[in-house]
């Protein structure tokens, strides 16, 4: 019996067997060598920074060990890419500061996507007068200018942030080198996010305007389900290859961020460090030791190129009107 | 055309005022005081000091006669980090540096970054075009604070006469310049090859390749002016977007500009600093805009006449 259902199936031409859009985009992007290369960059790196990282430093690889003795060791000397200008392992230091980065624009980046799409989706479905409003106001964030605002909102929530910091160590006896890396993560996260979500909102308005106006809604309200159930059982799935879209190109404009104010010293701050954080300290000794600025620079720059390569190809592949063939 | 320079100039009055609201009650809301850094002033000075530049009047008061001072008599305070020195003169002094850096900077970005586009959009898919695009997407990914000590290093040291850093001779303008026009001209290439890809699929170039036009008048004659559409949208956010961002380029070469003031201002709680650049980076965004809505109009004849 079940060799003639092996063949039934090997029969049903492949034309025939009907194909989904994500199906169809994934043909489309593996033909883009570049960016199944970025993808697969982005993958290493993750891998290299969320599971290598922690398993090295579970055996005794650790990264804020200083061995003054051994400062600027070159490549292969100790460690495998050398140490800085503390001694402390380059290969290490980088892998960790790659989690800060990579941890604060992902994060950032989901609640980009949480926030914009809620608030995209609303304005689009309910239209009108109020869905316009929300859209000036979101057109009236954007004309500022983002690096200012971001900085400021960051310095305003830090000082609420220490004081609950300060409260979980003191009251609740938490891990204060914990919690002290999360108060200095929390309130760049939030101040990128937290305007960062425009772009995200105005591509989701736009797109749930356009499906609101489909058929299957119409059908859906027919039926005589609630707007809550319409809005995010059917008009929110279908949108998700523009949001997916977007937010593969909103990480590396989020790590750019975090590295751009961790490098002008309002970012990333000690017991933590992150690229940016380390291509300034790098920065220092660019005439002796050059390495200690190359190595967390090109990582950093693989990691955008990275991104943006996969972000373009996806945006080909899954919306091939969009690109310009 | 009057409209739309009335509407702009209407939602720059509106951007700028919630922006200086937002941001005056946001900087003193952020914890700790200007004076507290004078770490020898008594409380008593303190409150001498407070006394002295109004900060110990209620917050709606302070609001008030912040606009009142600049409404009336043009005063944007006094620096409270930098004492005795007014917000006034320490922009007047920064910003045509800034200005000079932005604008030389996007003189060469438009310089590289829009033949560059045009070549891949006429070679499209071909290896020019990859090219071009990977050398764009280098000038994105490649930021300034990479490129910024690679050009010190690669440039600056084997050239005698180029300083590394430094704002003293006229020479001292080029190494910034450089590693800022980067990110301008990667952004402006992909702009401008999208244009040009749009307006080159369109009938009238090919009714003008039909009747034997050579490709490179059709390109200067018929395709330039709307294929660069949106690259002139992005000029004017990109301008402002220099001026406001060349931070970290200031801090790299050592430049006194408006971005060192800006930083200064947010670590030493200097708020009639922050407030007044921040005023000052609105309304220079808003005059940036405004340019490039011009701009648009007068290339665009659909939109003069709607």
């Amino acid at each position: 019996m079940t060799p003639a259902v092996q063949t039934l199936k090997a029969d049903i031409p492949v034309a025939e067997k009907g194909s989904s859009l994500w199906a169809d985009a994934f043909v489309r992007l593996k033909k883009n060598k570049l960016a199944m290369l970025g993808g697969i960059i982005v993958i290493l790196i993750l891998i290299l920074c969320f599971i290598v990282a922690p398993i090295l430093a579970a055996i005794g690889w650790n990264a804020n060990e200083q061995d003054l003795a051994n400062r600027f060791a070159g490549v292969g000397e100790k460690g495998i890419l050398g140490t800085d200008q503390l001694g402390r392992d380059l290969f290490m230091r980088v892998l960790e500061g790659g989690q800060i980065s990579l941890l604060v624009a992902i994060l950032a980046t989901c609640m980009t996507v949480t926030i914009g799409v809620i608030y995209g989706g609303i304005a689009g479905y309910i239209g009108g007068t109020l869905g316009s409003i929300m859209m000036r106001i979101v057109d009236g964030l954007l004309a500022m200018p983002f690096l200012i605002i971001v900085i400021l909102f960051r310095e305003l929530i830090t000082g609420h942030v220490d004081v609950a910091a300060k409260f979980l160590i003191d009251d609740w006896g938490w891990n204060d080198n914990t919690v002290l890396r999360f108060a200095n993560l929390i309130p760049l996260t939030i101040a990128i996010a937290g305007f960062g979500w425009l772009s995200m909102g105005r591509i989701v308005r736009s797109s749930a305007a356009s499906l609101s106006k489909q058929e299957f809604v119409e059908a859906a309200r027919s039926l005589g389900l609630s707007h809550t159930r319409i809005l995010f059982r059917h008009i929110v799935p279908n949108m998700l290859g523009p949001v997916i879209i977007y937010a593969t190109l909103t990480i590396p404009s989020f790590i750019l961020y975090e590295a751009t104010l961790s490098f002008i010293g309002l970012g990333i701050e000690p017991p933590n460090s992150s690229w940016g954080k380390l291509i300034q300290e790098g920065a220092n000794f660019l005439e002796t030791n050059v390495t200690v600025l190359a190595v967390p620079a090109v990582m950093f720059s693989l990691t955008l190129f990275a991104f943006n390569f996969l972000g373009d190809g996806l945006r080909d592949a899954l919306d091939p009107k969009a690109s310009k063939d | 055309m009057l409209k739309t320079i009335l509407s702009r100039v209407i939602q720059t009055i509106i951007v700028v005022f919630l922006l200086v609201t937002f941001v005056f009650f946001a900087v003193r809301a952020i914890p700790g005081n200007p004076f507290a850094s004078d770490k020898a002033t008594s409380p008593e000075a303190q409150a001498a000091l407070e006394a002295y530049y109004g900060l110990d009047k209620p917050l709606p008061i302070q609001y008030f006669n912040y606009w009142k001072n600049i409404l009336t008599e043009g005063d944007f305070g006094d620096s409270l980090a930098m004492k005795g020195r007014k917000v006034s003169t320490l922009i007047s002094e920064s910003f045509p540096v800034s200005l000079k850096l932005g604008l030389l900077s996007l003189a060469l970005g438009m310089g590289i970054g829009i033949p560059l586009g045009i070549v891949a959009a006429l070679f499209h898919n071909k290896w020019q075009d990859y090219t071009a695009m990977v050398v764009a997407m280098a000038g994105i990914c490649v930021v300034a604070f990479v490129l910024g000590p690679i050009f010190q290093l690669s440039i600056a040291r084997p050239l005698s006469w180029l300083n590394v850093a430094g704002w003293n001779r006229t020479s001292d303008i080029i190494l910034p310049s450089i590693t800022l026009c980067f990110g301008v001209a990667a952004y402006l290439a992909r702009l401008t090859r999208g244009g040009m890809l749009d307006v080159l699929s369109q009938d009238y170039i090919r009714t003008a390749r039909a009747k034997g036009v050579p490709t490179l008048q059709i390109i200067t004659k018929h395709a330039m002016r709307p294929a660069l559409m949106p690259a002139v949208t992005f000029l004017g956010p990109a301008f402002a977007a220099i001026i406001t961002g060349s931070f970290v380029v200031e801090n790299i070469f050592l430049v006194p500009g408006m971005g060192q003031h800006f930083v200064l201002g947010i670590t030493s709680k200097d708020y009639n600093l922050v407030l007044g650049l921040v005023l000052f980076y609105g309304i220079l965004m808003g005059i940036a805009n405004l340019l490039s809505d011009i701009a648009l109009i007068l290339m665009d004849p659909k939109l003069r006449t709607s």
